[in-house]
Formats: C-alpha cells, sequence, structure tokens
C-alpha cells in the first residue's frame, strides 16, 4: 500500500479565530478601577453630651452650592486648601500638658493645640458637586499625609519610605506576614501623632 | 551612481502574515490578563472624579458596589436624568440601599462580614443631596468601612 501523507492543516485562518477571542474580551471585559479614598462613616448611636471642642482646634471647611470654598470664614482657592490644613494641623500652640513637642508650625494661640486635638470639620450643600467634594476630601487626606510621611521619615529615617509607601506595603496582601508586623507598629506610632480627626455635618439644604 | 540604482522590474513579495495570529494571541493573553469580567452592566453614566491620595482596595471579596450617577442615554427616555442609584442589575431608590447591603452581607462568608467595605462609584456631576443620603443609610445598617472609588489623577481636573 502506497502511503499518503498526511496534508497540511491551513492555519490561515488562526488569525480570524484570535481576533474573534481578542474582540469577545475587549468587549465583556473592564480595567478595573478599584482604588480610592477610604473613609469610616460615624456610628448611629447619638453620643449623649459631645465632648466641647474649644473654637481654635476646630478647622471649618464649607463648600457651597457654587463649589465655593469658606474655610475658617475666608473664601480660599481649593489649590491653597493643603497648605491651610497643613499649616492648621501642625500648629501646635498649646502649652503646659497640651504641647507639642514635634510640630513646627508657628505656635499660634488662635490655632490648634495639638494635632491630637485638632479636628477637621466638613460641612457641605445638598447641591454640592460630587467631584468638588471629592477634590477638598483629597486634599484634606492630602495634608495629613504630608505630616504623617514628615513624622514617619523622622521617626525611621533608615528604612527608606514614607508614610504612604508603608501603608501601601502594609496593605498590599501579597506582603509577607514577617513584614507585616515589622511595619505595623511603626505605621501606628505615626498615626497616633497625627491622628485623622475629619468630622463631616449633615448637609444643610439652603446655604 | 549605478551602483545604488534600484533594480527595476520583477514583483514585489508578498508580505508573510504568518505571525499575524501571534501578534494578537499576545494581544488576547494582555486582556485576559489585565482585566476583569464585568460583573454588572452599568445602568448609569459613571465618569469617576480623580483623587491622587488613594489607596487599593484589593481583595474582592470583601467589596459591595454602590453605583450612582445620571442615568446612561439609552434609560433617560423611561428614567428621566436625575442622578439614580443602580444596585447589581438594577435601578433603586434610597430606601433599598439598607436592604441591598444587609443582603449583600448575608451572601459573603462569615469571617468577611464584619470586614465588609461598601465602595461608592459615583459619577462626579452627582449632586452631593444622594451621596448623604446613601450615607445615611449605610450607617443605619451599621456598614461604616466606605470608598469613594476615584481615578488616579490630579484634583485641579475636578474643578474645571
Amino acid at each position: 500500500m502506497a502511503r499518503r501523507k498526511a496534508p497540511e492543516v491551513n492555519a490561515g485562518s488562526m488569525a480570524d479565530i484570535a481576533f474573534l477571542l481578542l474582540i469577545f474580551f475587549l468587549v465583556t471585559t473592564t480595567i478595573e478601577t478599584d482604588s480610592g479614598l477610604n473613609r469610616k462613616l460615624p456610628p448611629m448611636e447619638d453620643v449623649l453630651d459631645p465632648p466641647i471642642i474649644k473654637e481654635r482646634n476646630i478647622f471649618s471647611v464649607v463648600v457651597n452650592k457654587f463649589n465655593q470654598l469658606l474655610v475658617e470664614e475666608k473664601p480660599l482657592e481649593l489649590a491653597q486648601l493643603r497648605e491651610e490644613a497643613v499649616k492648621f494641623l501642625d500648629n501646635g500652640g498649646g502649652k503646659g500638658e497640651e504641647a507639642c513637642s514635634y510640630c513646627l508650625g508657628k505656635r499660634n494661640s488662635d490655632s490648634s493645640d495639638n494635632p491630637e486635638k485638632a479636628v477637621i470639620s466638613l460641612k457641605n450643600d445638598r447641591e454640592t458637586d460630587y467631584k468638588v467634594y471629592i477634590a477638598v476630601q483629597n486634599e484634606l487626606v492630602a495634608a495629613y499625609n504630608v505630616l504623617r510621611n514628615r513624622e514617619f521619615k523622622r521617626l525611621n529615617p533608615n528604612l527608606g519610605l514614607d508614610f504612604v509607601q508603608a501603608d501601601k506595603i502594609y496593605n498590599d496582601p501579597r506582603t509577607s506576614v514577617s513584614e507585616k508586623e515589622r511595619l505595623k507598629p511603626l505605621l501606628s506610632e505615626v498615626k497616633t501623632l497625627f491622628p485623622q480627626k475629619l468630622s463631616e455635618a449633615e448637609p444643610s439644604k439652603t446655604n | 551612481m549605478s551602483k545604488f540604482k534600484k533594480k527595476k522590474g520583477g514583483e514585489l513579495p508578498a508580505i508573510s502574515t504568518a505571525s499575524l495570529p501571534d501578534i494578537v494571541f499576545m494581544l488576547l493573553f494582555f486582556f485576559m490578563v489585565a482585566t476583569v469580567m464585568r460583573d454588572s452592566t452599568l445602568m448609569v453614566s459613571n465618569t469617576l472624579p480623580a483623587a491622587d491620595q488613594v489607596q487599593k482596595l484589593d481583595k474582592k471579596d470583601r467589596v459591595m458596589y454602590i453605583y450612582a450617577g445620571k442615568p446612561s442615554m439609552r434609560y433617560q427616555d423611561k428614567f428621566g436624568t436625575q442622578a439614580r442609584i443602580q444596585l447589581n442589575d438594577k435601578f433603586a431608590t434610597v430606601q433599598d440601599v439598607a436592604a441591598f447591603v444587609l443582603a449583600e452581607k448575608a451572601s459573603k462568608r462569615q469571617e468577611l462580614q464584619n470586614v465588609l467595605t461598601t465602595a461608592l462609584k459615583v459619577d462626579g456631576d452627582t449632586k452631593m443631596g444622594l451621596i448623604s443620603d446613601i450615607k445615611q443609610e449605610l450607617r443605619k445598617v451599621n456598614a461604616l468601612k466606605i470608598n469613594y472609588t476615584t481615578r488616579i489623577g490630579d484634583y485641579k481636573q475636578n474643578v474645571k
């Protein structure tokens, strides 16, 4: 019997098949954006007697329905908000027991005593745009991050990381447990130096 | 200069397309790896605002999503142009949020039920009133960890 050679399979349509699959994946999938600003809402229970906070320890930020900012009773541009918030948090005007040893601010007696006491109060209108609200939140978080980075670098000069980078490594599920254990006390130390105290009032209808 | 004279005549050889499948497969694998399947069809327009102080939400199984924004073009005849909330594949009202959160919570594993994060994917042009209402509902059912999902970018893009 004469043996016939098996005919070669034509691979010309391979590209078409691959294109078909490619287009299917392009249509049905998305590149996921899963990053954002983490926040914690206050629990629902009403505090019976809210703690009395001195006026000088509150940094009030109001956003009105025209997306304009009023910071400490004065109109302000969004670009300056970060700087102003840093100034307020880092002021360290307290004396005696309330003094802040690591603050580098002006120690103005009309501004916050120490970062522990300093509260940022954010209030917005129901008609404020969400994107402006996010921009304001972003700048306030940035102000905390600026200060936390500074303290983290001061306390851990040999690590070569700043707070945000260290936090990112800590939150990455691929980081090993021992690495996490090592970073945890360092991060929480800085967090107690500059605790994030951001209070949000319920939005007003008319403003 | 006759050395450099082009040869006249003769047909152009056909470009080989033998490597085309390889190129397309490469693209295909890139998209398969870099993207995820859409789990619900978006019925609202969803241009997220930009922020640069972001943290990553890494574990998918601990997140539930709430979308909000104006209904997309093809739903506008039916639902109007007011910003709406979308839960799973349906438009919802503010009152439905609490039930949705509890249902999502019950569907997760026991040990994850207390560490759930609610990701708010809200269109940048939405008014804060709606978001405050959602936040109030979340507080009622004790879902306190939230994440405002954003694009990574400069905040100045938001205030043009």
